[in-house]
């Protein structure tokens, strides 16, 4: 079995250029099979291109691929399943209507009559099931399942043709914690069994948990090759960035201002009946960070949709310095104008059109500001010279207001939803996952922002999946389940068990 | 799997892969003409000299061009809100209506103010008829795409209807309205161009073909350059991120489906008061379908709706000439060479993407 000894992937030498952009240049990679590689990097470092050459959606302009110590030459993702390699994209890519069965033998039916192709599929998965642990049932509709089952069927997808290497990117961008957990248990059975895992993601305590080795990519090369049990999250962070990174927050204490925003009573129910949010009450003061902890799914999503006008409340009221809103203010357009400014959780199904150029982006909800533009026009010159500097101001890169928005990495499309909606001076900032995606440069970056912006006394509300990030930021922390507050800390005073127990559903009164 | 995505340079993205595509449409148009036992060198030097060989040809020609133009850029409008409007026919159906009942009820007015009010009836009657639909999307749910093709039917049956009992020419047996009075149509080309010393000879080219360039110019604004045509750009890219900015869909639905209905009206306006004089059956001869292949060939771009409305004013014009000179060629098998030229522009696109993106490719050496 000379096959063992070889690595399972041996890049060296790959070049990739996107215009004036060099995505990948004269990166060596190699990845001992068996085990779990990780790969980090700042937003834009080019470990998604890097990993799409692999896959064969892109094709190097030079370098050379070996897999298993076999050169070969990947020209499409179906040499790349024909090599054995397989990935979960960041975007799913599963047909929502279909069963999970119906999924997996999608594309490798073999045949023209579904169902044999189908039972095969059946007793293939019963049998993944039992190996890896990776229970799922097989009829259940694909769009009704959790993100997390999602996932798993993604990594099914890939298992079923026969993958010995999966890649993954930024799968964790999408989880909550305990999601995370199960995935990273499977990914630790899968190596057991001898396969192979690419691992890419900004949070290094992930990379310090389930990795074997690690890689750092920096402006498109690769800086280092290391053993986990030998490098620390400060140096990783240092080799990623070029300079020490300060991990944890600073804040002063700052005494709050007057009441800004104030919620009472919000009910939301949804076209099912089902509630949503039940009798929210909520207080936002100027300089102050509001963060509410919650299990994804507890209503976090729709109170900041409310608050921002994006749904109606069924019964409840907002105040905005001392105002009630009446309905015909409670919508985007209005409340931006009010200074309710909004960075949604979700990029790219709301806060961007990835198909414009980045410099309409920057522009997106204030179309109708007659700063932009003479009259019913807009002036593509005004909006290409602010984005310009904004994108100068939050380092985005690369500082190009022309190029499509889709064509930026995943941290830098988040830089440019921050730009817009912190550069517009907002009364009051409402916070959905502002550092999904984004690397731990830029999550520092993001964080002086949001403090400063406090400082000067902005009332911001902060929803994250992060526990730690809510606690590190927030001046005061709501918890939220089953679309209740459940309780209040200041944060201080807050520690993880506690807020953990409230999280549950565990209200004062019983605690 | 999904495919590579296939990226391409802008250039080659909005001009060469039109060109293959019509290039490809042209061989196997050329292998139909040879299987008939004609030459398709000495056709297509025939259609050629039809269509732009003399004054008379360019003439024709621009007239095809400029009803093409219109609905062209009626579906292209449209396409940018992510609708696809069908029904251009129907728009601009009851565009003709409206701007005969103008020409014949507002008769006493002068030229200078009956022509253009004329010519806003039309808009406004196309804008109507495309508002319908998207109101019914908009609040109901109901695809335009299947609304428009229905309302198509309505359109034409409505149409019978007023000719035979309502406004047809009384003490006629034809389904048309009397004629207009001659100071309240379209000033032929010919006649336009003789002050500046310019001689034409008479065709139906008119006035109308300025206000299909005025429209081109002012679609382009709208779309590329104003607050609404980012709405209805954003509305078309991502109906979530539209709301998320505060605008409203439902409404950029409506007003992108009248803005439509209101440039197919166009077509009305060039054949019914700059040629026909009178509103008749069926004056829209499907140029409102020739439409959706222009736009979708001009990537919903003016300045591409200009040149694929150019090319379809060539082959109509062109074709006509050539079916008269070679009668095996019927005036169907032009027809036949623009159903191909459609094929290949707006369905088997990206077919041509992979080809263009692999052909680059070698072209740079790797
Ligand atoms: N199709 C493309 N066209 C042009 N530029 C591109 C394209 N894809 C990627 N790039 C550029 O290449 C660089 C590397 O991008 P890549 O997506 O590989 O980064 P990344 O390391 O995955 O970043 P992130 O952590 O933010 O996901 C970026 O500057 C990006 O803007
Ligand atoms: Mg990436």
């Amino acid at each position: 079995m000379t096959a063992q000894s070889a690595p399972a992937i041996e890049l060296s030498g790959i070049s990739k250029r996107f215009g004036p952009v060099q995505a990948n240049r004269d990166v060596s990679l190699s990845v001992a099979a068996g085990s779990i590689h990780g790969i980090v990097g700042e937003n834009g470092a080019g470990k998604s291109t890097l990993m799409s050459i692999l896959y064969g959606f892109y094709e190097a302009d030079s370098g050379e691929v070996a897999i298993g110590g076999r050169p070969r030459r990947i020209r499409s993702p179906a040499d790349a399943i024909a090599a054995g390699i397989g990935m979960v994209h960041q975007h799913f890519m599963l047909v929502e209507t279909l069963s999970v069965v119906e999924n997996v033998v999608l594309g490798a039916e073999g045949g023209a009559w579904l169902s044999g192709g189908v039972s095969r599929a059946r007793a293939e998965l019963a049998r993944l099931a039992q190996d890896y642990g990776l229970a799922i049932d097989p009829d259940a509709i694909v769009g009704e399942l959790s993100v997390g089952f999602q996932q798993r069927v993604e990594i099914l997808k890939a298992l079923y043709r026969g993958a010995q290497i999966l890649i993954l990117d930024e799968p964790t961008a999408v989880l909550t914690p305990p999601e995370a957990d199960q995935l990273f248990s499977l990914l630790r059975a899968l190596r057991d069994q001898g396969k192979t895992v690419i691992l890419i993601t900004h949070k290094l305590r992930e990379i310090m948990e389930v990795t074997d080795r690690v890689s750092v990519m920096r402006r498109g090369e690769m800086v280092a090759h290391l053993a986990t049990s030998e490098t620390s999250p400060p140096e990783l962070a240092e080799a990623m960035v070029g300079r020490r990174v300060l991990l944890q927050v600073e804040k002063a204490p700052r005494p709050r201002g007057a009441k800004v925003l104030e919620a009472i009573g919000l009910d939301l129910v949804d076209a099912r009946g089902v509630a949503l949010l039940s009798g929210v009450n909520l207080t936002l003061h100027a300089g102050e960070i509001v963060g509410i902890a919650g299990v994804a799914g507890n209503g976090q999503s729709e109170l900041i949709e409310v608050l921002a006008g994006l749904s109606h409340p069924s019964r409840g009221v907002v105040r905005l310095g001392g105002q009630i809103l009446s309905s015909a203010d409670r919508n985007p357009a209005c409340l931006r104008k009010l200074g309710v400014m909004h960075i949604p959780e979700d990029r790219h199904r709301t806060g961007l059109v990835t198909a414009f150029p980045a410099a309409e982006n920057s522009i997106l909800g204030y179309q109708d500001d007659p700063a932009l533009g003479p009259g019913p026009f807009l002036s593509p010159s005004t909006i290409a010279a602010r984005a310009r500097e904004t994108f100068a101001a939050y380092d985005v890169r690369p500082p190009d207001p022309e190029l499509k928005t889709a064509k930026f990495s995943g941290g830098n499309q988040q830089k440019i939803v921050l730009a817009r909606e912190i550069e517009r001076a907002p009364k009051v900032l409402l916070v959905g996952q502002p550092t999904r995606g984004v690397d731990i440069g830029a999550i520092e970056f993001i964080h002086r922002r949001l403090i400063a912006l406090r400082d000067a006394g902005v009332a911001i509300l902060l929803v994250s999946v992060e526990l730690e990030e809510v606690m590190a930021l927030s001046d005061r922390i709501l918890a939220m389940c089953g679309g209740r507050i459940t309780g209040e800390r200041m944060a201080e005073a807050a520690d993880e068990r506690d807020l953990g127990l409230l999280m549950a559903g565990v209200t004062e009164e019983a605690a | 799997m999904s495919a590579a995505p296939i990226d391409l340079p802008r250039w080659a993205d909005t001009a060469l892969v039109p060109l293959v595509s019509v290039a490809a449409a042209l061989v196997i148009a050329g292998l139909v003409v040879l299987g008939i036992g004609e030459s398709p060198l000495e056709a297509t030097a025939l259609l050629l000299r039809g269509a732009l060989g003399s004054a008379e040809g360019i003439s024709f020609t621009l007239y095809y061009t400029t009803n093409f133009i219109f609905t062209g850029l009626a579906v292209a409008v449209a396409f940018h809100a992510g609708l696809f409007n069908i029904g251009g026919e129907g728009q601009a159906t009851i565009a003709g209506i409206f701007a005969a009942l103008a020409c014949l009820w507002l008769a006493p007015l002068p030229g200078v103010l009956l022509v253009p009010l004329a010519v806003l009836a039309a808009a406004g009657g196309g804008a109507l008829y495309g508002l319908i639909p998207g109101w019914l999307q908009a609040t109901r749910g109901s695809h335009v795409v299947i609304t428009t093709i229905m309302f198509n039917f309505l359109a034409a049956t409505l149409t019978v209807y007023l000719l035979v009992e309502v406004i047809g020419k009384p003490g006629s047996m034809q389904p048309e309205t009397a004629e207009f009075a001659s100071h309240a149509i379209l000033t032929p080309m010919h006649r336009l161009l003789a002050p500046l010393g310019v001689k034409l000879p008479a065709t139906p080219l008119n006035s109308a073909f300025l206000l299909a360039l005025a429209a081109l110019v002012a679609v382009w604004a709208l779309i590329f350059r104003s607050r609404l045509g980012y709405a209805i750009r954003t509305v078309g890219a991502n109906p979530g991120a539209a709301a998320y900015a505060g605008i409203s869909p439902a409404r950029i639905t409506m007003v992108a489906m009248a803005i439509s209905g209101a440039l197919a009206g166009g077509l009305a306006v060039n054949e019914v008061m700059g040629v026909q004089h009178r509103l008749l059956l069926d004056f829209t001869a499907g140029y409102g379908f020739v439409g959706i292949a222009v736009a979708l060939m001009g990537r919903g771009h003016p300045v591409g709706v200009a040149l694929a409305a150019l090319l379809f004013g060539v082959l109509y014009q062109g074709g006509a000439e050539l079916s008269f000179d070679k009668p095996a060629i019927t005036r169907d098998m032009v027809v036949v060479i623009g159903g191909v030229i459609i094929l290949f522009a707006g369905a088997l696109d990206g077919l041509f993407r992979r080809v263009v993106a692999s052909l680059l490719r070698i072209g740079r050496g790797d």
